[in-house]
């Protein structure tokens, strides 16, 4: 009997020919990513020895520059761990700064075929790598990060096949809601996505996807391998790796086929994303004080530039705040360098610095209470963005850009062609 | 290891921001124990008793991987059952030190403040008001030793790969 693309990715890290649903596997770690929630004085403990100082990457990213003193005293104590053990794939302050999932995609940390942990939920972000990238807990850094291993439970493997174009202004984001609203949690599960469409998929929009899978509850979430994801790789370290391609005869629970032709832009309604969406028609007019573009699901190039097609000689709406936070300082470079932070400035948008920010209610952009947002970041949990009385919707890139120039949930359609 | 307390009922999907707010995400350990449910219920906190348990729905814990599981364990609570557990969740209640159990119909065999007897031996839990035994999904013999042992930083202390708590 086969295996799917993650529990062979499972059973290679494990040292085992085979694993299956059910089994505790404890597997090496290739890449263990701290970053500066880790460092917090209510969570570190100082660590002693490491495993493999080359195989440690050191983020800051939920409250970059420091937004007061608990989140630079984490930062500080960070440098110092980095010191100490001479780590030298750091992201501080500065060039270099980003969010730890943008990073670990753009300087090709996560290897095909390997694992990868980082104490932050949307660590399934990687798995677009073929990479068994999973959010673990602080606890479990610790651990990974003087033993070199970790363990998992193998859950069952739901496959997505990709098929047909996505038309503009629908993205992934798009796609994302309507699986979490047609197909509801996938806790205990992995999804593995694949399908005729892979090459016309940015790593970018497939990013997207696997980060969000963090909201399903998913276990891991993979691309199975093509070129496309293993030139970007290649291009990015030079490292060796073995990615993991899916038995022909693998057991999934599961085999779903997504039209992408058929897909239109969704928006969930506030406080979760499973089976919570609407097309964007049926809530238009909905009041809205904010609107939000960042984070490591909705903080690329590709976003940026979907956001600026819309809002290119548009104003925002005099009631609603647009803030915009580019997933990487390079990010911000890049979109700076191809004009769409003019645009988007231009249009009334705030631009911030890379960092996690207005996602997690961290800072740049907090809710009050009563407030409503619209978001293209990664979670709308009751209170997630401020007070718990506000509201978070979440739409693309573009579905926020249409609803911050109209001042209430807009169709981007409205504003393209 | 077995334990009976009284019960605290919640539904399905009950998130991390909900149990640990993202205000308190850097709060020492004491202030974020304040900050536990208290924008699904305000005043739990002060209600709920050394010694009590937890009943959740489907997919308890859904979220991030903040240390939600370390605030319960704060609380004072014995430990929890629910329907499901998430994934990240359940790992955060192996390595900081939260007994927390699976157990398929758990929230309609109980009432709130029924009393359970909760065994981490056969993974049984009784309803000692209705007699009824419900049987969990048993936790790995590595895993429970885990959360018996208070979790992970223990074990690396031990190991002298990280420091002593201050």
């Amino acid at each position: 009997m086969g295996m799917t693309a993650i529990e062979k990715i499972l059973a290679k890290n494990s040292g085992q020919e085979v694993v299956k649903p059910g089994d505790l596997v404890v597997v090496q770690v290739g890449t263990a990513v701290l970053y500066d929630n880790n460092f917090a004085p209510s969570i570190w403990r100082e660590i002693l020895k490491v495993h493999d100082r080359d195989r440690i990457v050191v983020v800051f990213d939920h409250r970059v520059p420091a937004k007061d003193i608990v989140s630079a005293t984490a930062q500080k104590i960070g440098r110092e761990f980095v010191k100490k053990f001479d780590i030298e794939r750091f992201h501080d302050v500065g060039a270099k700064q980003g969010i730890s999932h943008v990073l670990v995609a753009d300087h090709g940390y996560a290897l095909p075929g390997s694992v990868l942990v980082c104490g932050d939920s949307h660590t399934c972000s990687a798995g677009v790598f073929n990479c068994a990238a999973r959010g673990t807990g602080a606890p479990d850094m610790f651990y990974a990060v003087t033993k070199g291993e970790t363990w998992f439970r193998v859950g069952e493997t739901i496959r997505y096949d990709f098929e047909g174009k996505l038309e503009a202004p629908v993205s992934m984001k798009d796609v994302f809601l309507h699986i979490a609203d047609t197909y509801g949690s996938h806790a205990n599960q992995n999804v593995e996505f694949g399908g005729g469409a892979l090459p016309g998929l940015s790593i970018n929009a497939r990013r997207t996807m696997t980060t969000m899978c963090a909201e399903l509850s998913a276990e891991f979430a993979t691309f199975e391998p093509d070129d496309v994801m293993l030139d970007y790789v290649r291009e990015r370290n030079p490292a060796p790796f073995e990615a993991q391609y899916p038995d022909e005869d693998a057991t999934y629970l599961d085999r779903r086929t997504i039209k992408l032709d058929e897909m239109e832009p969704l928006v969930a309604l506030p406080d979760t994303v499973l089976e919570n969406s609407q097309k964007v028609g049926e809530v238009a007019g909905t009041h809205i004080d904010q609107a939000f573009i960042g984070s490591c699901a909705n903080g690329t190039l590709d976003d940026f530039a979907a956001a600026a097609a819309v809002l290119k000689g548009n104003k925002v709406a005099s009631n609603v705040r647009l803030l915009i936070t580019p997933g990487t300082q390079n990010i911000y470079l890049e979109a700076l360098r191809h004009g769409y932070i003019e645009t988007l400035i231009e249009a009334g948008a705030v631009v911030t610095n890379a960092t996690c920010g207005a996602c997690g209610g961290g800072h740049l952009g907090i809710l009050a209470a009563g407030e409503s947002c619209i978001t293209a970041s990664t979670r709308n949990f009751k209170g997630r963005m401020g007070d718990s009385d506000s509201k978070v919707y979440m739409g693309s890139p573009a579905t926020v850009a249409a609803s911050a120039i109209k001042g209430m949930i807009a169709d981007p359609r409205d504003f393209l062609n | 290891m077995e334990f009976t307390g009284k019960t605290w009922k919640f539904g399905d999907n009950i998130n991390t921001d909900l149990i640990l707010p993202g205000r308190a995400q850097l709060f020492t350990e004491a202030e974020q124990l304040r900050c536990v449910f208290e924008a699904n219920r305000p005043g739990w906190i002060d209600e709920v008793a050394s010694g009590d348990i937890l009943i959740g729905g489907h997919n308890f814990g859904m979220g991030s991987s903040r240390p939600a599981a370390r605030s319960l364990r704060n609380t004072g609570l014995a430990g929890m059952v629910a329907e499901s557990i998430n994934g990240l969740f359940y790992r955060n209640c192996v390595n900081w030190g939260f007994l927390a159990l699976e157990c398929a119909g758990i929230s309609t065999a109980f009432e709130e403040g029924d009393e359970a007897k909760v065994s981490f031996e056969d993974f049984t839990v009784t309803n000692r008001r209705t007699g009824d035994v419900l049987r969990g999904r048993p936790v790995p013999a590595v895993l429970l030793d885990t959360m018996k042992a208070g979790g992970v930083l223990p074990l690396l202390e031990a190991e002298g790969l990280i420091a002593a708590a201050e």
